[in-house]
Formats: structure tokens, sequence, C-alpha cells
């Protein structure tokens, strides 16, 4: 426990954190503590969990993706058109046709860091402003709302009544979401290619003279994020029952905080699924608990920054510095 | 060395390198080299920088390939050229200076890395990636926790756990780049035991170093390039540093003890009892106009924390400090700079001066206010001021809007101790002012030093180095854990008295 705790400072002081904040809404409002809130949290939490594993791993490799969440907006409106031509489809069609459609947007990301030699942040933010303009532009903003009927019906795996008359449920996002978390720490932190991953963010040169083929790191990291992405999406459509255009604008942002908030590090080598899910976690049970407490949704904002920087400083900083310190001694 | 002469006659060689010859863009970096190692040996590569060094290994290495004509051969195998993953297999290990090691991994993952690799993605075996690791360690006689994060360890132990990843990859030859740069001397000792401890396993260690004092008594021969020709093969019996030097640079040099009594000029500094918890403690002694005091110690003796004490950038917890007579107490290194003192840092390609930007921007950079007009800097003043300097100091530069990075570092050293001088100093402390310079530029920087301190300058020459202070300074203090505990008349003691009482 110890070990884990010095070896996962950032996780362990999420943790915290989270238990902390946890307790004082289980006080402070009348149902924060319920199964039932719990569950909604888990729901409601499920796309922007997919969406943060898929960039933790970009950032592990040492790059950045803005425009990862519009990218995911194209996917839906792209696959929907798709599968209404296809006669409709099913969950296994659709999930294909968005993984893999989110696949293309993610190596075009790729393709254009290594083929130009520009950094991610630079590309992305081309590629951002490339996706919302062509949709908007193509769509006229236009949402749709007729989509097939298997993508708007709820799909409840299971679900429970509790005494006090709210409901257990656990839908497919979740389901989907653990999918994803599962998948993607298995391949991060158990394949060859994940641990090589790691190495190429942390120490790119070292990774190159060891002969890891670092052209190809970018194309998994940005695949791998461009999957997610598209599954996203689709769970996303699913969720809203509907697609518009610009649902997922900004939530770029939301999600990268979130993934840093996890411990992962701007500049590579670093980040932990684990984090990363508690990080997501965080700002959903922030924003819920001030929706409880009745606090404005322009406050929300506000506090979400402040949590960032508090916890980035208090979890990060002293961890490091004391480890670093341990070091010297020995 | 009978037995160094018996191997080089009877023993095949392990690595074999003939009319090795490489251009970039029209310059050739090596010419007609050859090179070679045998099995076991410890061996020297020596050569300023530039002279082709780290080219050679890269060509063994394969990461570049040489001109046709090429021999190489390795372990009784003969190639055209070689592949990074070809020499890796063979058994061809590098320590490359920055290591090239993995921070926010484990050790484990670290030495074991190369079970990590290879075309197909495969699950990664944890366990056995551990055991391979202390394995490695255990060869070395070393201890270290293989599931820690490598970045909670200091550089020293890096090194170590660089050396096992070599040994992981069945290394049969392991070549280190510089491998002493950044190690104190009992860490330089504790790698010379390892690589004792390899060379006795029958793995030929390379060291590729223009600081050789240190490696020269466990290796049995020196390879000397210069300007990327082979200069020669040399047995290491007998060998001196003064004569490496000269064999790497093609000139002689005439060392002579600059000490000279300076009792007659006015006191500039005075520390008394100056000490600051943990960094050092009772520090005290004068420097006197026109006086070089050399301060040597290993790293971690407290010098550099002392220096930047002195120029105003942490404070002490007791003590005076008296510049020309007044006590003073600085607030920010601005306050030192305003009062007459100038430091030159240690570390200048990161922190002495701005790499990207233009020579003439370094040389002002500390002395803005001089070349204002009117509440603005006047480009016409700053080139005056920045000719007069640079024609000074003998700086050769093409064009002053250069960038400062297009210098070789002696040159660039020039520029530092121009930009310090540029503010007036009365007391110019030089922190390490060779690290980073070949040995060839290393005495006009202390020509220029000398034509200083006869200017009237008070000087603090800081240095790791004993033959540099010995030379240079007029008086030496020796600072061990903080404390001055030695000092010595470079004109009333040898050098080896020095080396004696530092090294012990």
């Amino acid at each position: 426990m110890r070990r884990f705790i010095r070896t996962h400072g950032t996780e362990s002081a999420l943790f915290g954190v989270i238990l902390i904040i946890s307790i004082f809404l289980s006080f402070s409002t009348d149902n924060f503590f319920s199964f039932g809130n719990g569950f909604d949290l888990l729901n409601i939490s499920s796309v922007n969990i997919i969406f943060a594993v898929g960039l933790l791993v970009v950032l592990i490799a040492g790059g950045i993706d803005i425009s990862f969440a519009v990218g995911a907006s194209v996917v839906q409106y792209v696959s929907v058109l798709a599968l209404g031509t296809l006669g409709g489809g099913g969950w296994v069609s659709g999930l294909m046709i968005a993984g893999a459609l989110g696949i293309a947007l993610g190596m075009l990301n790729a393709f254009l860091i290594e083929r130009f030699r520009i950094i991610s942040i630079v590309v992305t933010i081309a590629t951002f402003n490339i996706y919302f303009g062509l949709l908007m532009f193509f769509t006229k903003g236009v949402s749709i709302y007729d989509l097939p009927e298997w993508l708007t019906t709820r799909v409840v795996l299971f679900e429970h009544q509790l005494t006090d008359g709210s409901w257990i449920e656990i839908t497919l996002p979740v389901l989907v979401m653990l999918v994803c978390v599962v998948a993607t720490w298995a391949f991060i932190t158990h394949t060859t290619v994940g641990r090589q991953l790691y190495a190429f963010g942390d120490n790119p040169e070292g990774a190159r003279r060891f002969g890891i083929n670092v052209h190809a790191m970018q194309f998994i990291a940005f695949g791998w994020l461009g999957l997610m992405s598209g599954i996203g999406g689709l769970m996303q459509a699913h969720y809203a029952q509907e697609v518009v255009p610009n649902a997922l604008y900004g939530r770029e942002l939301d999600v990268l905080a979130a993934v840093v908030l996890g411990g992962a590090r701007l500049g590579g080598g670093k980040g932990s699924v684990l984090g990363c899910v508690l990080g997501v976690l965080l700002i959903s049970i922030t924003q819920n608990g001030l929706n409880l407490m009745g606090v404005s949704p322009f406050a929300f904002k506000m506090i979400i920054g402040a949590i960032i920087l508090i916890a980035i400083t208090l979890s990060n900083a002293p961890l490091e510095r004391m480890m670093r310190r341990e070091g010297r001694g020995k | 060395m009978a037995l160094t002469d018996h191997t080089l006659d009877s023993v095949r060689p392990l690595l074999s390198l003939q009319n090795i010859n490489i251009s970039f863009g029209g310059v050739q970096a090596l010419k007609n080299v050859s090179f070679d190692v045998l099995p076991g040996e410890v061996h020297c590569l020596a050569g300023e920088n530039g002279s082709g060094k780290s080219t050679l290994i890269k060509i063994i290495t394969g990461v570049y390939q040489p001109a046709g004509g090429a021999s190489i051969s390795f372990d009784g195998q003969s190639y055209d050229h070689m592949s990074p993953v070809v020499a890796q297999s063979k058994g061809i290990q590098v320590i490359w200076q920055d290591l090239a090691l993995f921070p926010e991994m484990t050790v484990a993952e670290n030495i074991a890395f190369q079970t990590v690799l290879g075309r197909w993605p495969r699950l990664v075996n944890y366990r056995h990636m551990r055991e391979l690791a202390i394995q490695a360690l255990d060869r070395l006689g070393v201890l270290l926790d293989v599931d820690a994060p490598l970045k909670s360890f200091p550089i020293a132990q890096r090194q170590i756990v660089a050396i096992a990843r070599a040994l992981v990859g069945e290394a049969k030859v392991v070549f280190m780049d510089e491998p002493t740069a950044s190690l104190t001397q009992s860490e330089t000792d504790h790698l010379l035991n390892i690589v004792r401890t390899l060379s006795g396993r029958g793995v030929a260690v390379v060291f590729v170093s223009h600081r050789l004092a240190e490696v020269l008594d466990i290796s049995s021969r020196l390879t000397v390039l210069r300007d990327g020709g082979l200069v020669g093969v040399y047995p290491t019996a007998g060998m001196t540093q003064s004569r490496i030097t000269e064999l790497m640079t093609g000139k002689t040099f005439d060392n002579h003890v600059r000490a000279a009594d300076r009792t007659t000029g006015s006191k500039v500094l005075k520390v008394d009892g100056l000490t600051r918890r943990g960094e050092f403690d009772s520090v005290s002694f004068t420097v006197r106009e026109g006086e070089t005091l050399g301060i040597i110690g290993l790293l971690g003796a407290g010098r550099t924390e002392l220096a930047l004490t002195l120029f105003g950038m942490s404070k002490p917890d007791s003590g005076a400090i008296t510049l020309n007579g007044h006590s003073v107490q600085f607030q920010s290194n601005r306050a030192a700079i305003d009062a007459g003192i100038a430091y030159l840092s240690e570390d200048r390609l990161s922190l002495g001066l701005i790499q990207p930007q233009s020579i003439a921007d370094n040389l002002v950079i500390s002395s803005l206010h001089k070349i204002q007009k009117n509440g603005v800097l006047s480009d016409s003043r700053k080139q005056q001021l920045v000719a007069g300097w640079i024609a000074e100091l003998g700086v050769k530069i093409g064009q002053q809007g250069d960038a400062i990075s297009t210098l070789s570092g002696g040159n660039q050293q020039r520029v530092a101790i121009a930009k310090w001088l540029a503010t007036d100093p009365k007391l110019l402390i030089l922190d390490a002012p060779t690290v980073g310079v070949d040995v060839g530029a290393r005495a006009g920087i202390f020509d220029i030093v000398a034509k200083l301190a006869d200017a009237g300058l008070a000087i603090i020459l800081i240095s790791d180095e004993v033959p540099e202070v010995y030379f240079n300074a007029d008086r030496v203090l020796h600072m061990a854990q903080g404390q001055i505990v030695g000092t010595f008349d470079p004109r009333s003691c040898t050098l080896q008295d020095i080396e004696a009482a530092v090294y012990a």
C-alpha cells in the first residue's frame, strides 16, 4: 500500500480528493451519496472516459490532440449517413464504421505530423478547424434526429430498483467504456508496443537509438485515439439520441484537463489509465455535486480550473520532490 | 606492460576497422582511419571536440555508413557497414553521454528494455524483465531497487543502469562516451571498479573522452584522433596527461606557474565566516586587486553554492561579505552586478548563454543600460560595444548577428566572459570556465584571465581540475564538504601536492 502511494502519487492523491469531496457532498446534499446517483455519474462520464483513455495514449507518446472531439462529431455524422445508405446496420457495423473513420482521422493527424515535421499541437489545431469547418459547412449546422432505431434504443444491461425507489442501471456506454479502459490499460502496460510508446514519449532520441520505429509510434498513438474518439462519438450519439454537429465542440479541453489532472504529462512518457479515469470522475463528481448544491453552472468552469491547479500543485510537486530528495540521499 | 605488447601481436582483435572515410556536406569528418579493440581490453579513444570520435562510434554502431572501401570486422565476421540492429545483436553496446535512458520507467524496465523490442507486438513479461535486471546488476556487484522509477536515482546510479543494460544485451564491447563528465571522484572510482569487473569478464571497454586522467591507469591502449585523422595508437604505460594533450591538439603547451605575490593590491573581497546550512560552513578568505584566487574542490564540495551566494543569488545564514571595504548584503544578483561582481556560470550551454540568439545580443544582455540612447536601445552603440570586446578578447566570429550556437566552445566562452566584462566588474567569478572547451582553446581563455588580472581585476577561479588552478591561480584554496580545508601557494608546492590532497 505504501509502495503504491509512493509509485502512484497522483492516483492516490486524486483518490483522496475524490473521497473528501464525496464525503463533503454526502453531508451537504440530500441525494449525492446514493447508489442511483453513483451509477448516473458512471453513465454520464462514459463518453468522456472513452475519449480520455484515447487521449492518454497520445500524451504518453509525447503528442497532444485538440481535434479528436470535433473529429468524433465528424465520425457521428458520417457514420449515421453511411448507416442510412447501408439500410440501417446494427451495433456491430456501427462500431466498426465509427472506429474505422476515427482511425482514419487520427492517422491523418499522424501523417501531417510525420510527413511535414510539424508539432502535434499545431497540426491538430489546424485539423480541429478544418474538421469543424467542413462539418458546419456541409451540414449547415443541421442536426440529425432521425437515427436508426437500434442507435436510439437504450440498452440496459443490468437494472435493479432500490428500496428508496431509485434505479441502478448499467447501460451499454458503461460496458463499452469498461472495454475501452481495460483494452487501453492492457495495451499500454502489457504489450511491447505500449512500452515502446512510453519510451518514445519519455526520451525520443533514446528510443530512436534503440531501433524503435519512431515513425510508427505517432501512427499507433493517434490511431488509438482515433479509434477511441470514433467509438466515443457513436456512444455520445446513442446517449444524446441525436447528432448535433457542434455537440462535442469544446469537449477536447475538458477531456484534456481531466487527463492532465490524472497525472499525464504534456511532453510525454508519463500517465496511467487509472489516473485518467479518476481525473474524469473527479471533474464529473464536482460538477454533479455543484448541481445538487444549486451552484450556478457559470461558476462551474471557474471551480474546475481552480481544482486542476490545486490538485496538480498538491499531488505532483511535493511527492516528486520528496522522491528526488530520497534519491539524492542514497 | 609486456602483456600488452604480447597481446598486440598475437591476439586477434575483437573489432577491427580499416580505411574508414566519411564526409558530411563536403567536409571530410574521418580520413582513412583505422581502429581496433582487443577482447576484454580497456581502451581509450581520445580527441578534441570535432576530432571525429563520435562519428567513428556512430559508424561502428551503424548509425552512419562509411564511404566505399571500408572494411569492418567484428568477432570474426566481416561487414561493409553496420546497422544498429546488427551491431546491438552482435554485442556492440554504447553508453551515450546522455545515457539514452527512460526516467519515468522503472530500473528493471530500463535495464531489460530490449525485451520489449522486436518487429511484432507481444505481451510484456515483467517477471522475466526483473530477473534479467537483477542478474545484470548482480554481475556488476550493485544493489539497486529495480522497481523504483529511474528518475528517483542520481546520475551516477543511472550510469550504472545504462551499463547493466549493455550487459543484458550480451555486450562484447562497450563504448562509454564521456562517462566521468558529471561524476564526483568517489562515483568515478566506483565506475572504474565496475569497468575492471567487466574487463575481467572478457568484455572490452572503450572510453571516449577528452578528460582522460581518471581512466588512463586502468586502460591498456590509447587511440588518438585529430581533425578526423588517426594520430596513432599508443600503450598507456608511461603516458601522461600533457603528452595526450599534445597528441590531441598537435601543439606543445608551455605550462608554467603564473602565480605571483599580489599582497600589495587593495582588498576587493573579504569573506568572514560565511555559512549557509547544508552548503558551506565558516568560509573566510580575501581576494585582492589583480589577484587570481583558485578554489579547487570536487563536485559537491560547495564551490558553486558559495559562488552563488557571493553573487547574491542565495542568502547566507551567517557571516559577512565585505566588498571594497563596504559590508554588503545583496537582495538579488542584480544588486551584486551593480556592486561590481560578475559570475560566469558553470553551465554555459543552458545558463550562461542564450544559444539561439545572436553573438551581439548575448554579449550586451547584462549591460543593456550602456547602449541606451534616450531610453531606447541604440543599434550603433551596441555594435560599437560588441566590436570592442570581440577585438579585445580575440573572439573569432563571422557576423555579430550570427547565433551564438555557431561558435566553438572556446569562442562561446570568450563571449560569455566579454558579456560580464562589459558590466565593468571589480570581481570576476569564473566557475569551471573550461568545461566543454577544447584543450587547445583553454590556454587562450587563461591568457585572457591573466591579462584581466594584470589590469587589476580580482578573480575567483573555481575548478575541479587541479592543473587549471595550479598553473593559473596566485593562491589555491581547497574546498571539501563545504569547508576550506587547505591553502596552497603554487610557487612553493607541486601539482602532485594539491592532487594528493584533493583526491585523497
